[in-house]
């Protein structure tokens, strides 16, 4: 009895939460598609220097993560691969499982580290020091002025993100493929795009789309929902942290099944 | 201290904020048990009460940060407690608020954080806005900082620059949250000053929450004490002070609080300093 109550509150206070971010993405989403009709001007300045922080601000440390992810998956599907004397397919290995899968995931783990994290941080401060308060009582609307442009920011520079990540990716695996396994960079790039469906590309771009969503979703969710004191900033940002991946990997799992099932038929 | 409803008629031509029967609660506790008086156009009105009293609740209800339970909150014509938030938006522009700790945006400079509710509402040139934010700044003795960075402010400053910007867009009600708190007693009386300039310069409203009497007779034309939710005492700065009741005494004459009468009590006194730290 003890343990349904239980499941019970946890399933209704998740439920509760995924309306919250709901809320909050239907309300950016008003600001960005509604709102600029209405006389309130689309923040496009305040957007494009958060796209600037969160998108090219993360281009070194995610091209190193993702070159050397490429190079273990070389050296992994190799590791099989070579049994069968099949060690050309690497290429198509490293490839698909990197824009299928492990690009868009890689990324948006990265961006969650430097961006959902600094987001929940940077709206938990201000909550804290009653900034929030004050853009009201200014009329402001917090969803308007701090939200809604990062969710512009993200849901654009995670795709471009993404192929970035996709392609350094297959470089590292091309690192494998020219020093061990007899291709030349030329053929390894070839033999990658080869394998390559288009919608292997736009399957992982869909998904980091989403993946964006739920990012800015809970990191600014975080951030508002902060109580007070600067020890609770702390706790807003590592739950922004650890629900955010939690979420992401849910939407990848949603989202590839989706996908599956679509192709079978 | 309450009025009847036909009193409530009566009085809106010379009251600027009416407040009837004002409940608001946190969750299931209620904090603010029927609040109910006037404040008039152009005075000073200095709410006085205790950690825990529920004196900043009631500001934070009065500018529409937290909605009341139930009763009235009259504000040029519309009660506020009842209206959809897109006419509070329109009040709000009418009021500026001067939060505790200054809430200027760290990330924008001084003259950013001045401008930000003109940017926001107007369609005001930038050479306009400018002329503006200098007046402004001039009016609260920081001219020529409008460049530099909240966190290169001291804690006087920013709080002057607070009041600026409460300012900027030419409010007809000022609401100030202890505007003494965390300064030192040279500044503190200079924040004083200040306010007493902006009353007699501009006959705004004023309304302030403090603890600090010394400040809270300097300022104040009328003084509301608020205690556990309720209001006390309502009157001119000589009335409170001769005052007999207990309550009354007890806070201006800086006499301890014998015990912690009730658990309630203690309780109500740790969440409202859960709510608001180091006040």
């Amino acid at each position: 009895m003890e343990l349904t109550t239980q499941i019970g509150e946890s399933v209704t206070d998740g439920l509760a939460y995924l309306g919250a971010l709901t809320s909050l993405g239907g309300r950016a989403a008003y600001f960005t598609f509604v709102a600029p009709f209405q006389g309130k001007p689309l923040r496009l300045q305040r957007a494009i220097s958060q796209a600037m922080q969160t998108g090219v601000g993360a281009l070194p440390i995610l091209s190193l993560i993702t070159f050397f992810i490429g190079l273990i998956l070389a050296l992994q599907s190799a590791y099989e691969l070579r049994k069968f004397g099949a060690i050309n397919f690497v290429a198509s290995a490293v490839a698909i499982s990197m824009t299928r899968e492990l690009g868009p995931l890689i990324t948006a783990i990265v961006v969650i580290g430097r961006s959902g994290s600094a987001f929940a941080a940077e709206i938990g401060t201000m909550k804290v020091t009653e900034e929030i308060d004050a853009l009201e009582t200014m009329a402001i609307d917090p969803i308007h002025f701090l939200v809604t442009p990062k969710f512009i920011a993200m849901m654009v520079m995670l795709p471009c993100l993404t192929i970035w990540a996709n392609s350094m990716g297959i470089l590292g695996g091309a690192l494998f493929g020219v020093t061990q396994a007899d291709f030349t960079w030329v053929r390894y790039i070839q033999s990658s795009l080869d394998a390559l469906f288009l919608r292997d590309i736009t399957t992982g771009l869909v998904k980091s789309v989403m993946f964006g969503m739920t990012i800015t979703a809970v990191g600014c969710h975080e951030g508002l929902s902060t109580g007070a004191g600067a020890e609770q900033v702390g706790r807003s940002t590592t739950r922004a942290v650890v629900v955010s991946i939690f979420l992401v990997i849910l939407v990848d799992l949603v989202f590839t099944a989706l996908f599956f099932f679509m192709s079978e038929k | 201290m309450e009025q009847s409803s036909s009193a409530t008629m009566t009085l809106e031509t010379e009251a600027m904020i009416s407040l009837r029967n004002l409940r608001v609660s946190y969750g299931e506790r209620e904090i603010l048990h029927g609040i109910g008086f006037d404040v008039m156009r152009g005075e000073t009105l200095v709410i006085l009460g205790g950690s825990g009293s529920g004196k900043s609740t009631l500001l934070r209800t009065l500018v529409g940060l937290e909605r009341p339970s139930s009763g009235e909150i009259w504000l040029k014509g519309k009660n506020i407690a009842a209206i959809s938030s897109g006419e509070m938006d329109e009040i709000r522009k009418k009021i500026g608020m001067s939060f505790q700790g200054g809430a200027l945006f760290g990330s924008m400079t001084v003259g950013e954080n001045v401008a930000l509710p003109l940017r926001e509402h107007t369609k005001l040139e930038d050479s306009t806005i400018e002329i503006i934010l200098r007046l402004k700044l001039d009016q609260v003795g920081l001219s020529g900082y409008e460049n530099y960075m909240p966190s290169q402010l001291s804690g006087g400053m920013k709080k002057r620059a607070a009041v600026a910007r409460a300012l900027a867009m030419d409010p007809e009600i000022l609401f100030f949250d202890e505007p003494s708190a965390g300064l030192d007693p040279i500044i503190a009386a200079g924040v004083d000053q200040l306010i007493l300039e902006l009353k007699q310069a501009f006959h705004m409203t004023i309304i302030v929450v403090t603890h600090e009497l010394a400040s809270a007779f300097l300022i104040a034309d009328r003084m509301v004490l608020i205690d556990k939710g309720n209001v006390v005492a309502i009157g001119t700065t000589e009335t409170m002070r001769s005052s007999t009741h207990p309550r009354v005494r007890q806070f201006l004459d800086r006499i301890a609080e014998p015990a912690v009468s009730e658990e309630l009590d203690y309780l109500q006194m740790l969440t409202e300093e859960h709510r608001h730290p180091g006040r």
